[in-house]
């Protein structure tokens, strides 16, 4: 039985590679089907990857709230006592800490560059989870005398300091503030909202507070909390607690939201679920009508062969041989079509990924699954062909014209 | 010789369709082969010569009656069962030749060993063989499409021998031949016969079956006579009755 495999194997090639045209068009719906499918896998994950990568810069079990519009008017901001009261009167909060940021030009070493200065105390680098590759963050002392200390991110090091020494201890400029660097930011890469994080100038909330907004005023604010706290929970709380110092009526909207990163994934999760069940329907009636193609071709094939099918019979060959064989031929054709969109596939989401800049991220177990299935495609379209043929008379069949 | 008939048929029917339309092919025929005979079998169209000549390659199976190949009762058989037979004991030369086309001469003569499980190298030896004894081993590499009628006739004689079979069943095996192919072909399976192999060959030309040794003539579906053949170049060696 197995010598009779590898010979058909043989002849399976030699009947695909006679008939090129025929068999790469009956195939089409297979390449057509496995490109597709691993394609959107692939760009799925790049875009899945590339969003999570985002949130997660905004870490983890955090909540971050800012002013909106409601029906009372604009925006109201935030202020130090609002942070505070959030981080001392809800059970299950670690950490709350304010921001506000604006745009500056940074001088140094006779160089200028356009960035963002950003008021933040510690308690912010730890809720999002922030580290320095050099430095120290600002102290407590510093922080509430609103001292000219700051943070710079590595695209500020780059743009204006020597390349090769140290910034620490040096002294900069932002717009007319001075000020002196104590620690350099890790790379963050694109932040939330899509702004560069790296390119940005951190200092004590207070100091920004007084030398750039001229105001008490918070922006936005994140909170922490304890992973074993409810987070609906502590989220009722923080609603209730806003609302209330904020002084809304019953009936009235909340003037801030609420961002939730845990939300947040989750949500990308269905829709990466929902997007990942169309593809699965769409390839599946691809692969559908690509497999009654190959069930056709197949038919053909055996009405073409019956003589040949009729000189076997006679020679001596059992159904199940001659069953194998039409089989056989059917799943090299399914294969070679998997083959064929398989490296379509590389192609186009390699393409792709770069065309939408989204990471490039090869799974192997869905180009496995995609092949395996083809396989099966052509099991169960190539069967009722391959057993029409093994059921010929073959008296009938040496007859055929 | 085996004391047990090559071939015996008893009472052997064929109807082929049913009801109004039913034909009966065959009305009872009984005849018995011996080992190495040469036998012609002979009819006008529709004599029941093809038929029996179906049945006795184990291609179809007698509506009634006993056909014993070997002491075996065919007719019990299963379709694989008697695909086993004919892998093992039979070898067919048709009148259209029916090789594979696109496939070399070797190719095709080997094609019953790869049922047999036999390997390539085996393969090999025996399809060179075979293709020595009807003298095309230089045509081994050449495609049905390349060969004269003759040449591709004496291919597919080498399929069927390439099993060393005990019985060669030929239908019409020179109908497509010229006169003078014809008499080498049926040079060729005198030889064959005189080494031993059984020939049950179905003809409708009397100087084909002027080469066998004994003659079956049919008549509307039963055998008619059976003659002594003129047996030219055959040795009298095996006789035959009914």
């Amino acid at each position: 039985m197995f010598r009779i495999f590898g010979a058909t194997l043989l002849l399976s090639l030699r009947e695909i590679r006679r008939h090129l045209l025929r068999s790469f068009l009956t195939t089409l719906g297979i390449i057509i089907g496995v490109a597709a499918v691993i394609t959107m896998v692939t760009l799925g994950k790049g875009v899945t990857a590339s969003v999570q990568d985002q949130i997660s810069s905004l870490g983890s079990n955090v909540y971050i709230i800012f002013p909106i519009r409601n029906e009372r008017g604009n925006p109201r901001p935030f202020d130090q006592a609002d942070v505070d009261a959030v981080a001392n009167q809800i059970a299950g909060v670690e950490v709350a800490a304010g921001n506000v940021s604006t745009s500056a030009t940074a001088f140094h070493n006779g160089q200028n560059w356009a960035s963002q200065v950003e008021g933040v105390n510690s308690e912010f680098l730890k809720a999002q989870s922030i580290e320095l590759t050099e430095g120290r963050p600002f102290t407590s002392a510093e922080e509430s005398a609103g001292q000219n200390v700051c943070l710079i991110g590595p695209k500020v090091v780059e743009a204006i300091f020597v390349p090769g020494t140290s910034p620490l201890g040096e002294e900069m400029r932002l717009d007319s503030v001075s000020c002196t660097v104590v620690g350099v930011l890790e790379e963050r890469g694109q932040g939330g909202g899509g702004s560069d994080e790296d390119n940005t100038v951190m200092m004590p909330l207070k100091t920004v507070q007084r030398r750039f907004t001229g105001s008490d005023d918070i922006q936005f604010f994140v909170v922490k909390y304890d992973a074993s706290y409810s987070s609906s929970g502590i989220q009722t709380s923080l609603i209730d607690l806003l609302r209330e110092r904020r002084l809304l009526q019953e009936g009235q909207d909340n003037d801030f939201n609420i961002i939730d990163t845990a939300q947040v994934n989750q949500a990308l999760g269905a829709a990466t679920g929902a997007l990942t069940a169309m593809v699965a329907v769409i390839a599946g009636i691809s692969l559908l009508v690509g497999g009654i193609g190959i069930m056709n071709i197949m038919l053909v094939s055996v009405t073409e062969r019956t003589r040949e099918i009729g000189i076997r019979l006679a020679i001596g060959a059992l159904a199940k041989e001659v069953q194998l064989q039409f089989l056989t031929e059917a799943v090299v054709l399914c294969c070679l079509g998997g083959l064929v969109g398989i490296a379509l596939a590389f192609g186009m989401s390699f393409g792709l990924a770069s065309a939408i800049d989204v990471p490039f991220l090869f799974d192997p177990m869905i180009n496995i699954l995609s092949f395996l299935f083809s396989a099966v495609m052509g099991i169960i379209f190539g069967y009722y062909p391959a057993r029409r043929a093994s059921k010929l008379d073959p008296i009938e069949a040496l007859r055929h014209e | 010789m085996s004391e047990i008939p090559l071939i015996e048929l008893e009472g052997i029917t064929k109807t082929f369709g049913s009801g109004a339309a039913a034909f009966q092919a065959l009305k009872g025929v009984n005849a018995e082969v011996s080992y190495g005979d040469f036998v012609a079998i002979m009819g006008a169209s529709g004599s029941g010569k093809s038929t029996t000549m179906n049945i006795l390659g184990c291609l179809d199976v007698p509506t009634s009656g006993i056909y014993r190949f070997r002491g075996t009762e065919v007719q019990a058989l299963t379709r694989d069962q008697r695909s086993l037979l004919r892998r093992r004991y039979l070898g067919f030369v048709f009148q259209g030749f029916n090789l594979l086309s696109r496939t070399t001469a070797l190719e095709n003569v080997e094609l019953p060993l790869l049922y047999r499980g036999e390997n390539k190298a085996q393969r090999r030896e025996a399809g060179l063989k075979a293709l020595d004894m009807v003298g095309l081993v230089p045509w081994a590499k050449h495609t049905p499409a390349e060969l004269s009628g003759g040449q591709q006739q004496r291919v597919a004689i080498a399929r069927a021998l390439v099993t060393e079979p005990d019985v060669l069943l030929a239908d019409e095996p020179t109908g497509n031949l010229d006169s003078e192919r014809s008499v080498e072909i049926m040079e060729l399976l005198t030889e064959l016969n005189r080494g031993g192999i059984t020939i049950l060959m179905v003809t409708h030309e009397e100087e084909m079956a002027s080469f066998a040794k004994t003659i079956i003539r049919f008549r509307d579906g039963v055998v008619e006579r059976v003659e002594q053949g003129a047996g030219r170049h055959a040795m009298h060696d095996a006789g035959m009755t009914v």
